[in-house]
């Protein structure tokens, strides 16, 4: 399912935090949002799963606008992972993912086989099966975002937006995180902070700074000295990988000028 | 470059990355052509167990089933438990009469007056004000997604007993007839429910420190109300008024005060358990919601509007009763877990099972002189919760 969205602003109290945003995600690519703390990407993907209401602007999926569309119609196509995932409630793993299956439920319909079939399928496919009746709260940060993944998954969902969702966790974990997400197939809309990750992980990356997209592009055209130096204020060396010859990045402080 | 060694081993399916090279370069796996999905399969991963054992969790159809029949057994003996000693023979006889409508000795009619008139509306309301307030509690814990929400703590109790105060004492709202006082406890108990959640809330939402101490402030600031009006009517037994206002009684329980309560409290478990699924979304945060297709706001608002009914429908015959809505929902999680709909059909069992013991104790403790309520369920509910929250796995308020 393709995500299009076309001249998106969010306000947040009277104050524009982003503006003017265009970003296409082709079926089943994942795209990426990078750009500084603060810039506005959370806002933007707030937005796109329905957080907040757009000031102006739309987010259309294949073509249909999204806040046109039912709550629940809307999270049947688009499944998310917020940044918030802390609850003090005390729901077992299978609770969480079952929670995916909201959308497509009737409010007082009983939970149906199909329904714990695809609950079940979509833990075991995160390796998520010995955790089912494991304590979410209690769960490791990689632990629980395979959980939140497993739950996403249940959701049925064409397109997936995923906020940091590699925050907190380990370096193993991160790369188990993304890699999941990729092996998902579905269209993949995800800020991350990781440059190195979103440049070996993404097919697009856009760029946000001030609540404006400044770049865009396939990562090897965007991540450029030059653009770094500009948005995150840092200096950046790209080196070839020595086995797979991708550019990786090494930051350091700008000079002083 | 002295790599090579380094490079093969990631080459490997390592223990936490299974089948995945994270040194594909990504235009080879972008087009997608011929990736298979990755799946992970669970042995591949090292657990790491950061958490207990899985918790126990008891399954809620016969647990409900124990607790109905514990409701049944409990209703009778608050009618057959009391000072003046009316036999268990005849108190079920009374009973019979007076649901079948079957006929009693003249001699008897002072008796069957307090087991029927007196003792048995009382059992039943004290049977319904527990479901409401633990049914409201766990309702209102999920809204707020915060452990020490109640109705009580909130300051809604005390807000609710303003305006139904204003009624008895005053004669307000006259016009309304029955409807008067579960009208004005309503609408006081919404008013107050509105100021602590206008008053503690900031933009980045309700943080739990402030909820509680906003909650905690308006208590006292509707107590104190509550205290001067009955201070300042003029009829007897003020100070005992107060107190029944202010810890709750259901001294004043006639049949006329069931049903308004047992149907706003039906009315109210109702909707809560047809909107389970989404009080479970709401606990986890309102963007994850919003995720999965819940809007937030409106479930919130209408939650409001529910919990103001009950509240005041319960607060308007029994004042403001504390810590059941505080306690029992805790204590059903700690049993079957935070699943609402597993939650909400025990909940109500429980507390109302639990009230109903609670009144008879405050009836016969210091016989002939009756104890607010609040006291009993204070002093039965706290040691209990204490011992309930050591012993189990509960993780309610971080690990």
């Amino acid at each position: 399912m393709r995500v299009d969205i076309e001249g998106l602003a969010v306000e947040i109290a009277g104050a524009r935090l982003v503006e003017d945003i265009a970003l296409r995600a082709d079926s089943g690519r994942f795209v990426g949002l990078i750009g500084p703390n603060g810039s506005g990407k959370s806002t933007l993907l707030r937005c796109v799963y329905r957080a907040l209401k757009p000031a102006a602007g739309t987010v259309r999926l294949d073509g249909d606008d999204l806040h046109a569309l039912g709550v629940r119609e809307g999270a049947r196509r688009l499944a998310a992972l917020p940044q918030e995932s802390t609850s003090e409630f005390d729901f077992t793993a299978a609770e969480v993912v079952a929670m995916g299956r909201l959308p497509h439920q009737s409010a007082a319909g009983r939970t149906t086989d199909r329904d714990r079939e695809i609950c079940a399928a979509a833990l075991a496919r995160v390796g998520g099966g010995h955790l089912a009746d494991r304590s979410f709260p209690t769960l490791s940060g990689g632990e629980k975002q395979r959980v939140l993944i497993a739950r996403a998954l249940a959701q049925e969902p064409k397109v997936l937006v995923l906020d940091e969702p590699t925050n907190h966790l380990d370096i193993a974990q991160q790369l188990e995180v993304l890699s999941l997400v990729r092996g998902a197939g579905l269209t993949v809309l995800a800020a991350l902070h990781d440059l190195n990750l979103a440049a070996t992980h993404c097919d697009a990356l856009y760029v946000i700074a001030g609540g404006r997209i400044v770049a865009s592009g396939p990562p090897d055209a965007v991540l450029t000295p030059e653009l770094l130096a500009d948005v995150f204020g840092v200096r950046a060396l790209r080196v070839p990988h020595p086995e797979s010859g991708t550019p990786h990045l090494l930051f350091d402080r700008l000079p002083a000028s | 470059m002295d790599c090579e060694g380094i490079t093969r081993a990631l080459d490997r399916p390592g223990p936490f990355l299974g089948t995945y090279s994270p040194y594909v370069r990504s235009g080879a796996t972008a087009r997608g052509e011929g990736v298979p999905p990755v799946a992970i399969p669970a042995q591949a991963t090292v657990p790491r167990t950061t958490g207990g054992p899985p918790p126990r969790r008891l399954p809620v159809p016969p647990l409900a089933g124990a607790l109905a029949a514990a409701l049944l057994v409990s209703l009778v003996c608050g009618v057959g438990l009391g000072a003046a000693g009316v036999t268990w023979g005849e108190t079920l006889r009374y009973m019979r009469a007076g649901l079948t409508g079957g006929s009693i000795a003249p001699d008897e009619v002072a008796a069957y007056t307090i087991v029927w008139e007196l003792r048995f509306p009382r059992a039943l309301l004290a049977a319904v004000v527990g479901a409401g307030l633990s049914a409201i509690g766990v309702a209102v814990q999920a809204m707020v997604r915060n452990a020490l929400a109640d109705p009580f703590v909130l300051g809604i109790s005390s807000g609710a007993a303003v305006g139904a105060n204003a009624v008895l004492l005053f004669g307000a709202l006259g016009s309304l007839g029955v409807w008067a006082l579960s009208g004005a406890a309503f609408a006081s108990a919404l008013a107050a429910m509105l100021l602590v959640y206008l008053a503690a809330r900031t933009p980045h939402g309700l943080t739990p420190l402030r909820l509680v101490l906003t909650g905690s402030a308006m208590y006292y600031g509707f107590s104190a109300i509550t205290t001067l009006m009955v201070f300042s009517a003029e009829r007897g037994e003020s100070a005992r008024s107060a107190m029944m206002w202010l810890l709750g009684s259901l001294g004043g329980a006639t049949w006329s005060s069931v049903p308004i309560a047992a149907c706003a409290v039906l009315a109210g478990l109702g909707y809560l358990l047809w909107t389970a699924r989404g009080l479970n979304a709401l606990a986890m945060g309102d963007e994850t919601a919003a995720a999965l297709g819940v809007d937030a706001d409106r479930l919130r608002r209408r939650l409001f509007v529910v919990a103001a009914a009950v509240t005041g429908a319960v607060v308007a015959v029994s004042g403001a009763i504390g810590f059941v809505g505080l306690m029992v929902p805790h204590v059903t999680r700690m049993l079957v877990g935070a699943d609402h709909r597993r939650v909400l059909a025990v909940a109500p069992l429980l507390g109302a099972v639990l009230l109903v013991w609670v009144d008879i104790v405050s009836r016969l403790l210091l016989a002939p002189v009756e104890l607010p309520v609040g006291v009993i369920t204070a002093l039965i509910g706290v040691p209990c919760f204490v011992l309930l929250m050591r012993r189990r796995g509960y993780v309610f308020g971080g690990a």
